[in-house]
């Protein structure tokens, strides 16, 4: 396989916060690669490192050691506007809770996305309902996120990651805040992104649902990558993942 | 595995991310006042408080000179009945002065403060945004304008309410007098002096939390709170 199918690249990052006198190793020496068109999934227990390394992959957090490169590039050289361009045009974010704009509508919430990226107003509105429209919800374009379910938000959010075609989605625990059925609903959905428009998919998550989706699991543990394992090798019983006992 | 170094022009290959004319960022920003009006008016209250003072004395103090230099026997009287000294050439005096300033730097803090505190609410919604590709120039922007908007209504609305009471008070005091001789000049140069402390004062108290909400980190938009 070359680099350049590698759409993440994770090489020997390590981050090391202070809290007061203390150091706080994050993470230690973590090295991974990210396929491009995959379905990624990241688990780990809260303070294992998994957010740090996520966000990392996001662009919002900066290695202490190491290089992080999404699509070949090295974001630690990117000047912040640089960042900001990548966010927008290369990156979905999905969030646990939603993180829609409160004043804004559904299809607001996701023309601003298109705004970022430089489109006229007019135009990004037509792109956003579109989008909704893919997601399902073109019936719900001038609702605000307080008028709609929890999964029709978490629609809107997935039609404000896609609108700018991304490369990347990027999902933290996406189910966290849906009851069983709608996570169910949403997994597919992301899948389906994956299916149709060959979009990289990476979660954080400790959803079993999400696993079985997976293309490859990545497990975190105290800061290291504790193993990897590609779809077909994970064994799932009740109670217990590949032997692993759930937390 | 091909372990080809990165290309090393990364910085060359990657635009600038497209900056938010200021036009868009009032569209975003007038959207959000509006859906968010209750809050919004709370927050201009203090500077409509404020203004409305500061407009009501002066005006007053307009009115009162006028009708002194009227110098009716029977308005006289009455002005003398209200308290006015209509031998003293002085304006206002210190204690209004001293009055009207304490009111003025308390709509500033005011106005800080309620912005101040609408950027720690919103710490997640300025993390999202600068997920999705906001940069920090954008987020100072919209939250000018927001404070700013928020202190030129409450301006024109405190400039509004201290007229109409000033007449109303007058007309109280003195009658017919106040509105048959209403001092239209000086009434102006009062109002137009109070617009601009205003809008000095919107501006001023703008400029530190739309910095404070930029320098908000992306990464804001992960925590979860419940």
């Amino acid at each position: 396989m070359k680099a350049n199918d590698f759409i993440v690249q994770v090489r020997s990052v390590s981050k090391i916060y202070r809290r007061g006198e203390e150091e706080v190793h994050a993470l230690r020496d973590v090295t991974l690669n990210i396929v491009r068109g995959e379905y990624v999934s990241i688990m780990g227990p809260s303070g294992s490192g998994k957010s740090t390394l996520f966000n990392m992959i996001g662009g919002l957090d900066t290695p202490t050691s190491g290089s992080v490169l999404i699509d070949g590039y090295r974001i630690s050289e990117l000047s912040p506007s640089q960042l900001a361009w990548v966010r927008c045009h290369r990156i979905g974010f999905v969030f646990q809770s939603f993180n829609l704009i409160p004043t804004m509508t559904a299809l607001e919430n996701v023309a601003i996305a298109r705004i970022f990226a430089g489109v006229p107003p007019a135009q990004a509105r037509r792109d956003a309902a579109e989008t909704l429209e893919r997601v399902g919800l073109g019936h719900r374009l001038h609702h605000l996120p307080s008028q709609v379910s929890g999964g029709q938000q978490q629609r809107i959010a997935i039609a404000r990651a896609l609108v700018n075609k991304p490369s990347i989605i990027l999902a933290d625990e996406p189910t966290g805040n849906l009851d069983l059925h709608t996570g169910e609903e949403i997994i597919n959905l992301i899948g389906e992104m994956k299916a149709t428009l060959g979009i990289t998919i990476i979660t954080a998550t400790h959803d079993m649902k999400m696993l079985s989706a997976s293309d490859v699991v990545f497990w975190i543990k105290d800061g290291q990558l504790e193993r990897s394992a590609r779809k077909g090798e994970i064994k799932i019983e009740i109670g217990t993942i590949d032997g692993k006992t759930l937390a | 595995m091909d372990d080809r170094p990165t290309p090393s022009s990364t910085r060359d290959t990657i635009p600038n991310q497209y900056a938010i004319p200021w036009s868009v960022a009032f569209q975003v920003s007038w959207a959000g006042l509006r859906r968010r009006i209750f809050r919004s008016l709370i927050t201009m209250l203090g500077v409509v408080l404020a203004i409305a003072l500061l407009t009501y004395m002066m005006v007053t103090d307009d009115i009162t000179h006028r009708l002194v230099s009227l110098n009716l026997d029977d308005l006289n009287l009455r002005l003398q009945k209200a308290g006015v000294d209509i031998f003293s050439a002085s304006r206002v005096d210190r204690m209004t002065i001293l009055l009207i300033v304490l009111s003025l730097i308390t709509c500033l803090v005011g106005i800080i403060n309620a912005m101040l505190m609408a950027v720690t609410e919103r710490i997640r919604e300025i993390g999202t945004l600068k997920c999705l590709g906001a940069l920090d120039s954008f987020i100072v922007k919209s939250y000018f304008i927001e404070s700013s908007l928020q202190g030129f209504l409450g301006t024109l609305l405190g400039m509004i309410i201290g007229l109409v009471v000033a007449i109303l008070v007058a007309t109280l005091h003195y009658g017919r007098y106040p509105v048959a001789h209403f001092p239209w000049p000086e009434t102006l140069g009062s109002l137009l002096i109070a617009a601009a402390i205003g809008i000095v004062l919107s501006i001023v108290a703008s400029i530190a939390p739309a910095y404070w909400a930029a320098r908000k980190e992306p990464v804001e938009a992960m925590r979860v709170e419940e």
